[in-house]
């Protein structure tokens, strides 16, 4: 049986283990709340974003010609992948990871072989992982967790949308965590540009008591002015969502951990007591033996 | 009217106005009660709104305000 200055050891060692895990859970908890409430803030703005897209795309002819809208020959990707900077959050980065180089190996295929798929990285673990891999990785924007908001994300949309109007990229995707309860992240693969016509008018036919605004300075030139915005809000969002899930995804990684450094110290202290009660008996069977000896002597 | 003026971060103003000046992608304008509905582009400049406190400036960077039934949004990027 092992030895009892042993046991001890392992015992405060566990213990001291599962008081980090446990604080991490709390933080990761408060860490979401926060995540959560940004969810809710940006919300009445991409919802009156839409609102206003819709009403003013549901009055415009059929011809929605927008730059971000041309489809062209699919030479070169880009591909967003969002992680977190830190790890201890289970399968969270790695189910993106998995789902981002699977898209490399069957959709993008060809243009990755001839180098055409450039991967840009949001977040710490996503970016050493890409590299580390010798994968075609823009790094210039992979902070932008450490100080969350829409100016950190806003020049990450703009670099993308500018790349995809001078033909530098013919095909963005964005590959997230939604964040769907504390426990479950749902991997998300979605498209970011080009964007479909049928994705703006959506919905607009159902306008019957559309009112009569006026337009300043014109539909147009609205509807050219709003596409960016309510491009930058995607990727925004998804950052948000995989902020949160991210924070989910800790919390239940460290309860989990917590449970089971639980499991391993009652099995500890079961092992402590046993062999300290057998080191007793020892004892006294020895000094039973002893005086045993003595007496018949 | 009731005017709320939002970014994606967080709601910057929301409350009771008098007057509120926009400056539009085609010059600035005001809007008094009662305006027709309107949606105009925003561009770079300042936002002057009018409450029983008296008047403030913000500088908004671009965005678009839509007027209906005396409710006035305001959507912009970013708002100092």
């Amino acid at each position: 049986m092992a030895n009892l200055k042993e046991v001890k050891g392992r015992i405060q060692s566990v213990t001291s283990t599962q008081q980090i895990t446990k604080a991490m859970k709390m933080v990761a908890a408060a860490k979401l709340r926060r995540a959560q409430d940004r969810i809710t803030q940006m919300r009445p703005y991409s919802e009156k974003l839409t609102g206003i897209l819709r009403n003013v795309t549901s009055s415009v002819s059929d011809n929605l010609e927008n730059e971000y809208a041309v489809v062209r020959e699919v030479n070169r990707v880009a591909l967003v992948v969002v992680s977190s900077d830190k790890g201890l959050c289970g399968a969270f980065n790695s189910s993106v990871f998995k789902a981002a180089v699977s898209l490399l190996k069957t959709k993008y295929k060809e243009q990755n072989e001839f180098g055409g798929v450039t991967i840009i990285p949001l977040g710490k673990k996503a970016m050493e992982f890409f590299k580390k891999r010798n994968y075609k990785v823009d790094t210039k924007y992979w902070d932008i967790f450490s100080n969350l908001s829409f100016d950190e994300v806003r020049p990450v949309a703009e670099h993308l949308m500018e790349a995809y109007k001078n033909g530098d990229f013919d095909a963005v995707e964005l590959v997230y965590n939604e964040f769907k309860n504390v426990a479950t992240q749902v991997l998300k693969v979605e498209k970011f540009l080009p964007i479909e016509p049928s994705e703006i008018a959506e919905g607009s036919t159902s306008n019957s008591n559309a009112i009569d605004y006026i337009y300043e300075p014109s539909k147009e030139f609205i509807v050219k002015e709003l596409i960016p915005k309510s491009l930058k809000i995607q990727v925004y969002k998804a950052t948000l969502e995989s902020n949160a899930s991210e924070q989910g995804a800790r919390m239940t990684a460290m309860d989990k951990a917590t449970d089971n450094a639980g499991e391993l110290l009652k099995e500890l202290k079961l092992m402590y007591n046993r062999t300290r009660q057998a080191a007793i008996t020892k004892e006294i069977l020895e000094i039973v033996g002893g005086a045993e000896a003595l007496k018949s002597s | 009217m009731y005017l709320e003026i939002i970014t994606p971060d967080r709601k910057v103003f929301e409350g009771e106005v008098d007057a509120a000046t926009f400056p539009g992608s085609d010059g600035s304008f005001q809007v008094l009660n009662n305006h027709a509905p309107i949606i105009s582009s925003l561009a770079k400049g300042d936002l002057i709104y009018k409450t029983k406190e008296g008047s403030k400036i913000l500088i908004v960077d671009g965005g678009v305000v839509e007027v209906r039934n005396n409710h006035v949004i305001v959507l912009a990027e970013s708002v100092e």
